[in-house]
């Protein structure tokens, strides 16, 4: 069962990439290390948003923002996405100030996704927000959708395009064979013409396997779940030059997230939760929701995804071996991007190129050259 | 604040080890869910000396007495009606006590919190009106309480019986006992001889049986026990000799056996090990109950089901092995001899692998229609459905239903998960992991988490 395309990591990417893949007619394989969704993909808060994204991500973000509100087209299922829309709250005079700059910026390069609200806008919104709160930047159209239900329909949908999923297959090593790639994993041996790096934390692992060291680093972002609480919130909320992240699910359960780092394990393979750094997010949530002091706590935990230095995600070919596709750094993303990254990697993966300006993604932006792979 | 130890629960083995450790001048913090020492076998036993339900909670209830007036006479630090949440590296002990949380570090924690009654789903459990023999028996320790109206228990091993035996001695009545447990194999009776060891416990157990026989109330070699009614339980039924029998009721008190509390251990991340009799997973440990992570120690139920005794005697280890590793210079191999420890331990273990062998959890398939996972109303069908879906991993199972994410953090659905998984991919149910388990260990609001910024570790 030797696929034209092997796919490492069955995460959303992967499951994007390998579905898109398929539909246009590739033989694909999927090998996941654990189980679908087990690290970033399955830790997330599942935002989807355009808002605050960097401009160089804008042209995918706004091609994906339209496949969102129309999911069920492309896997069959809404993937739980509401478009329940996105605030970025103002704390103070100066937090405002950044965010009407932001805007104005956008708006003079013909963006306008994003609006700036005032406190009484702000306030129509949510009404249960703190009443120190000054304004917001708002996207009505972003929203979030349900991570699980998410990997799902992904994976469903990949599996009837024709999609091979391995499950409980680690990479061991992989090598180039004249025209083709060997995959050595746990599971057995595959040879593939195309190797699709999506292996999130563990991509720096597989880059170097592939002869293609690169810098990476591993973030160990945490999340909070309570109890089921009546109605506090619709939209999403962050709060600007705070590491908060506030939505309510569809269960009524509140998801507290926003950047507070776990702790890695030692051998970086698990992260646990360091409560004295979640504090500081918790802390931020209930000054934005005072109201919400007495809710408990049902679970936390650490995600573990891959950051690049300048916090924009790899996508595109190798440097330096050929058939390797990259598709990893989206510590911090959400899900945002994932239909329209896995359509151009699906383009890079069949016809060898793609109509999507990649520049701003390229590998050699975090490749360690000249450094022998140890 | 910072001690040598601290130790999670103050039942037998908590206290036999603190009272240890005190002796040794070790610094020592105790912190207990309880308001009062004594654990789940001398719940309220303090209290309780005086009051007429006393008597009746037979001779092993009354030992809790001396146990905790040592205790108390050991001047050791004790912090009652507290919930430990959350335990990490270093080791940091997060808690909540009257309202406000507080971190508390040590140099080694010893984990004596005990086990939980084994959770099995049947038809109609999560009716108002079943609940465990354990929670009844809770009940009448702390307030004396008796159940109401036409009492049935359903279920095997000791606890059972012996709750039917105090209920009849404060004048309650059984209206029906039904002994759910297999017939004993060879294999169960081979343990005989050596339970000998143990005279007065076999005894004890024949006069639970006599008594109950004598009372003309128990049923046996029942299938399928159902528990119906609208929103309320109104009727067991359950089918015997291939007729089904129904009869009305007031409380079904139903009880599988205990299990180690495990999730402290496992959120940790300390290694464990199957026990395939008993189905249950229990942290592995050396002779002197220390885990695979250094500094966590384990004594009592929370380390392998042994009844109080055991739990005293393996208290008292732990608190010799605490020692040695704080290397304080005391010779805990020559303490552990003098005291004869390992002696006391076997004896105290005698009928326990006759117990096991006797009382072994129930091996019937659970039906797709019965609720699993009760926090988030998980039915084995979908968790079946799920698990045909995906890896042969709870994890995944998991995400994909819900089941184990509501406040009880799997503790009801956690083993019944993992037997759904094993079954579904022809698994010996030891080879299938447990969930993963996340903070907090026990509920805590986001208004405590949040103060959390201002105290000191």
């Amino acid at each position: 069962m030797n696929p034209d395309i092997l796919v490492i990591g069955g995460g959303l990417h992967g499951l994007s990439c390998a579905l898109q893949a398929a539909r246009r007619g590739a033989s694909v394989l999927v090998v996941e290390r654990h189980f679908l969704g087990r690290h970033a993909s399955g830790s997330t808060a599942a935002g989807v948003r355009t808002l605050g994204r960097d401009p160089a991500e804008l042209p995918l973000s706004l091609e994906a923002a339209e496949t969102w509100h129309k999911m069920a087209d492309l896997v069959g299922d809404d993937c739980g996405f509401k478009a329940c829309g996105q605030l970025q709250v103002a704390e103070d005079d100066a937090a405002m100030a950044s965010i009407a700059a932001r805007i104005a910026r956008l708006e003079k390069q013909g963006m306008h996704h994003e609006k700036l609200i005032g406190a009484d806008e702000l306030r129509e919104l949510v009404p249960t927000i703190s009443p120190h709160c000054v304004g917001a930047a708002w996207v009505s159209g972003d929203g979030s959708a349900d991570p699980h239900r998410a990997i799902c329909a992904f994976r469903d949908a990949a599996k009837r395009a024709g999609v091979n999923i391995i499950e409980q297959c680690q990479v061991i090593s992989l090598g180039r064979n004249g025209q083709s790639w060997q995959i050595h994993t746990t599971k057995g041996d595959f040879s593939a013409a195309v190797v699709i790096n999506a292996a999130g934390a563990w991509a720096d692992k597989i880059a170097e396997m592939a002869g293609e060291p690169v810098r990476q680093a591993i973030r160990t972002s945490m999340m909070v779940v309570t109890e089921r609480a009546g109605d506090v919130v619709r939209p999403v909320i962050s709060s600007f030059g705070r590491k908060l992240s506030f939505k309510q699910t569809a269960e009524g359960t509140l998801l507290i997230g926003g950047g507070a780092q776990g702790r890695l394990a030692a051998d970086k393979q698990s992260a646990s939760v360091d409560v004295q750094a979640l504090s500081v997010a918790v802390q931020a949530a209930v000054r934005l929701f005072p109201s919400m002091v007495g809710t408990r706590m049902v679970r936390a935990w650490a995600g573990m995804e891959a950051m690049t230095e300048d916090h924009l995600p790899v996508i595109g070919f190798s440097d330096q071996a050929e058939g390797l596709i990259h598709a990893f750094g989206f510590s911090g993303h959400g899900f945002q991007l994932v239909p329209s990254v896995g359509r151009v990697v699906a383009d890079l993966a069949i016809e060898g190129k793609s109509n999507q300006q990649l520049d701003a993604f390229n590998v050699n932006r975090v490749s360690e050259k000249g450094v022998a792979s140890c | 604040m910072s001690y040598d130890v601290v130790v999670i629960g103050a039942g037998p083995a908590g206290m036999a080890a603190a009272v240890q450790l005190a002796k040794l001048g070790i610094s020592v913090c105790v912190v207990d869910e309880q308001p009062a020492p004594g654990g789940q076998i001398w719940r309220g036993v303090e209290r309780n000396a005086t009051s007429p339900v006393f008597k009746a909670l037979g001779e092993d209830y009354q030992k809790g007495s001396s146990a905790t007036a040592a205790f108390h006479a050991a001047g050791i630090d004790y912090q009652p009606a507290a919930q430990v949440w959350q335990i990490e590296d270093g080791w940091k002990v997060f808690l909540t006590a009257e309202g406000k949380s507080r971190c508390i570090t040590a140099k080694a924690i010893l984990l004596a919190n005990g086990a939980q009654e084994r959770p099995v789903p049947f038809a109609g459990w999560t009716l108002p009106g079943v609940m465990t023999v354990g929670a009844a028996q809770i009940l009448l320790k702390s307030g004396g309480m008796l159940p109401e109206g036409d009492v049935w228990i359903a279920g095997a091993g000791p606890l059972p019986l012996l709750y039917a035996t105090q209920l009849l001695e404060l004048g309650g009545k059984v209206a029906g006992y039904i002994d759910t447990s297999q017939k004993p194999s060879l294999k169960a009776l081979s343990h005989l001889p050596a339970a000998w060891r143990d005279f007065p416990g076999l005894m004890k157990g024949l006069r639970w049986i006599w008594k109950l026989r004598r009372s003309g109330k128990l049923v046996r070699n029942t299938r399928n026990l159902r528990a119906t009614g609208d929103g309320q339980l109104r009727q067991i039924e359950w089918e015997s000799n291939g007729k089904t029998r129904k009869r009305d009721v007031g409380v079904l008190l139903v009880h599988e056996g205990v299990v180690p509390r495990i999730h402290e251990t496992m959120a940790l991340g300390c290694d464990h090990d199957w026990n395939d009799q008993q189905k249950y997973f229990a942290p592995r440990v050396d002779q002197w109950g220390e885990t695979s992570r250094k500094g966590i120690f384990v004594a009592g139920d929370a380390g392998g089901i042994g009844g109080w005794k055991v739990a005293t005697v393996s208290g008292e280890i732990a608190g010799l092995g605490i020692a040695r590793f704080l290397n304080i210079g005391i010779d805990a191999e020559k303490l552990r001899r003098e005291a004869a420890l390992d002696d006391g331990r076997k004896r105290a273990m005698a009928l326990r692998p006759l117990l096991d062998a006797l009382y072994t959890p129930p091996q019937t398939p659970i039906a797709d229609d019965v609720v699993v996972c009760r926090c988030e109303e998980v039915t084995a069908g979908r968790i079946r459905e799920a698990a045909r879906a995906s890896a042969p991993d709870v994890g995944a199972v998991k995400a994909a239903t819900r089941c184990g994410m509501g406040p009880c953090q799997g503790r009801q659905c956690g083993y019944s998960v993992q037997a759904l998984v094993a079954e579904v991919n022809n698994l010996p149910v030891g080879d299938v992991r447990f969930f993963n388990i996340r903070p907090p260990l026990k509920p805590v609001t986001l208004g405590e988490i949040a103060t959390l910024q201002d105290v000191e570790a």
